[in-house]
């Protein structure tokens, strides 16, 4: 007889269910779009600079200074490159191309040899066992509290000392010897997190330290240095101290260093010019961000194997 | 073809700590050898430092005639199985076997045909192009071992190797790995192993010999079926067996024609056989030690055959659990908690004991142990038949 009851009561309470099921919907389609909204127009906010920048590329002085709309009140002006081409042939005897030639011949050395002294020191410090190891750990660390404004003059004499003014290694040299103490810490960090199973597989199977390094320690250490290298790249390339203190030559300028020469030629600026190159010098950052990222994520997900 | 002598072998660790405190054994040629122990009795240490990746602080450890403290892991002619495998990240199956190989410079032809021999005998040829990420976890713990295979070691060494997989795959891979060890042997290839593991159902179906540690010192080495029937002392004792032996204390008495136990207000009569061993202890304070197949119904008793052996006392009954083909029945004895394992097919008065019940069970007494109550010396041994 229960039994009974449950067959007949069932299609009763099915149908009052199945409108508790389209409401249920509806209410969680609404509060869906309420947040796209919201995070969509504050993402938009925070964009919103960058459009206008791109926009004013396009404009005449006068515009971009009256107007906040991003877009130029006559939109055919949005053919015309001018601005881009302008901006690329420079005031001056030279074009952008050196410039950013010159910016890759400080960038990539340096992101070079950055992972190189990272990997060597973040490995010893992380893996080795020697006297006086927590203290050169911690004087390192110390460093990385110092504001670097502190090294610049010193610095500056010792590179004098050497010569080396107006040249590049006074740019890419000190990342030579792991002084990017940021990186280095990231590294060990990371490393520090990884299990030593496989170097001690690795260590079974043959290896000597330095092949351990090479072909353990290095592929395991992908993701990090992978931000390593990021990371330095678009800090370098967006050095403006660096390059000031050091180059005089203006055939020598990186990016950074010429945008800014061509704000400070005297008479009339033509905004668009520099507003225009300094989207493009925006470029191989972004592209190196965007080559990046599918390791950033790799990285993040598959850390080490399951157990 | 190599044993693995290991004679007063210490070691310190940098803070101090010594782990291992003189340990002196000896591993046959093409023997499987299980070191087990509770957690932190140093069964890793002392493999490790057979593998090379602990140094030895004192003593010394020989692999076939040649001294080895002082070589390198690969110049010791061993292979290690990790309980996390261990396998490289970024190679693929093959690689990861043929990385060894490589290294020594092997031509590729042969790395090629170990490699290939080696995933045929574990079975695992279709996965020899995946990515260590794309195996379950019992096919990784499999391209482990034939990461160990294709370098031909003259010693095997596991740490732990099954405790990441489940129960069922455990078993399975248990019977595997044993009878990966006899084809070997079989085949004339070296293949002594040294096993640790924590499990002790794992140490008595795997092991040819086990040796039991305790914070870094050696209880008993032996092979599984002695140590089961005469432990040398109640840490091995209990260590050995599940559900574990019943060991609590007592009173060594005498009785007419004698010796007896007492538990509580509950006396034991002892075999003859044990009053040699226990004459000058009576009134002393021991620990006597049980196996819960050893307690069993007066019927189940006499089914065995048992019956001239065994005593039956009245316990409190507490507890019954199924087994199935058994039925674990915890009681009291003499204000000491007991545990029983009777076969189903006699247990019909447990089934139908009440908690608080008194019910009669039988103590087959030619199997039990004396200890002694401070060193847990078994002193019994002399007595006991030999296995
Ligand atoms: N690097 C080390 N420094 C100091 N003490 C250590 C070190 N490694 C291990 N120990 C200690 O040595 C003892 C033995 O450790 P070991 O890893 O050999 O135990 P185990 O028997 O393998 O245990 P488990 O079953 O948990 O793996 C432990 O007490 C441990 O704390
Ligand atoms: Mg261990």
């Amino acid at each position: 007889m229960s039994s009974d009851t449950v067959a007949t009561a069932l299609p009763k309470t099915r149908i009052p269910s199945n409108a508790e099921v389209l409401r249920t919907q509806r209410r969680e389609r609404i509060s869906l779009a309420l947040r796209y909204l919201i995070l969509g127009s504050v993402g938009l906010l925070m964009l919103y600079p960058l459009f206008w920048l791109l926009g004013a590329s396009f404009k005449s002085n006068q515009e971009i200074f009256t107007t906040i709309w991003f877009l130029p009140r006559d939109l055919t002006q949005l053919l015309d490159f001018s601005a881009y081409y302008n901006g690329w042939m420079t005031r001056t005897e030279f074009t952008f191309a050196t410039y950013f030639l010159n910016s890759f011949l400080i960038v990539i050395p340096r992101v070079i040899v950055t992972l190189i002294s990272c990997t060597l020191v973040a490995y010893s410090f992380a893996r080795f066992e020697y006297p006086g190891k927590k203290f050169l750990f911690s004087i390192m660390i110390g460093t990385m509290l110092l504001p670097p404004i502190v090294l610049r003059v010193p610095q500056y004499l010792m590179f004098k000392e050497l010569g080396m003014i107006d040249t590049y290694w006074p740019l890419i040299l000190p990342s030579a010897f792991a002084v990017d103490t940021f990186f280095t810490f990231l590294v060990v960090q990371f490393l520090r997190g990884t299990p030593r199973d496989m170097e001690e597989a690795a260590i079974i199977d043959g290896c000597n330290a330095l092949q351990l390094l090479w072909h353990i320690v290095v592929p395991l250490l992908k993701p990090a240095l992978i931000s390593v290298a990021l990371f330095q790249f678009i800090w370098t390339m967006n050095d403006f101290i660096g390059p000031l203190i050091y180059i005089s030559t203006v055939e020598k300028y990186p990016v950074s260093l010429a945008l800014k020469m061509s704000m400070d030629v005297s008479g009339e600026v033509e905004w668009a010019n520099i507003i225009a190159i300094s989207i493009v010098a925006l470029l191989p950052s972004l592209t190196v961000f965007f080559l990046a990222q599918r390791y950033f994520i790799e990285g993040a997900t598959s850390s080490g194997i399951k157990g | 073809m190599a044993s693995v002598n290991l004679e007063k072998i210490v070691k310190t660790y940098p803070n101090g700590f010594e782990a291992v405190h003189g340990v002196d054994l000896e591993v046959r040629d093409g023997e499987f050898m299980v070191f087990v122990g509770p957690s932190g009795c140093s069964k890793s240490t002392i493999l490790r430092m057979i593998a090379g990746l602990e140094s030895i602080s004192g003593g010394e450890l020989k692999i076939g005639n040649t001294v080895v403290n002082n070589l390198r892991a690969k110049e010791r002619g061993i292979a290690m199985v990790f309980q996390n495998y261990a396998l490289y990240p970024h190679m693929k199956v093959y690689d990861n076997m043929a990385f060894g190989l490589k290294l020594a410079g092997l031509p590729k032809q042969e790395i090629h045909e170990r490699v290939t021999q080696a995933a045929k005998m574990l079975e695992m040829e279709q996965l020899l192009d995946r990515l260590p990420r794309q195996l379950s976890g019992g096919q990784a713990q499999r391209v482990a071992v034939g990461r160990c295979i294709v370098k031909r070691p003259e010693v095997f060494l596991f740490d732990e190797p099954l405790s990441n997989l489940d129960a069922k795959l455990r078993a399975s891979m248990r019977v595997r790995l044993t009878e990966l060890h006899r084809e070997l042997r079989d085949r004339g290839q070296p293949s002594t192993a040294i096993y640790v593991t924590h499990d002790q159902v794992e140490a008595m179906t795997m092991g040819e010999r086990i040796c039991v540690l305790k914070d870094g010192t050696i209880q008993q080495v032996d092979t599984p079926t002695t140590l089961y029937d005469r432990p040398v002392n109640a840490f091995v004792a209990g260590f050995i067996g599940s559900p574990e032996m019943n060991i609590r204390p007592a009173t060594v008495v005498a009785r007419d024609g004698g010796l007896g136990v007492e538990i509580g207000d509950t006396m034991l009569p002892l075999p003859a056989a044990y009053s040699d061993a226990l004459g000058n202890r009576i009134g002393q304070k021991v620990q006597f030690g049980i196996r819960p197949e050893n307690i069993g119904t007066p019927r189940s008793i006499f089914a065995a055959g048992s019956q001239e052996r065994a005593s039956v006392a009245n316990c409190t009954f507490r507890l019954r659990e199924h087994m199935g083909n058994e039925v674990y029945t915890y009681f009291d004895l003499g204000g000491h908690e007991f545990a029983a394992r009777v076969p189903t097919d006699f247990a019909g008065e447990i089934d139908k004991a009440e908690r608080g019940q008194t019910i009669p069970l039988g103590f087959v007494m030619d199997k039990a142990h004396i200890f002694d109550a401070d060193t847990g010396l078994n002193l019994t041994l002399s007595a006991l038949q030999p296995a």
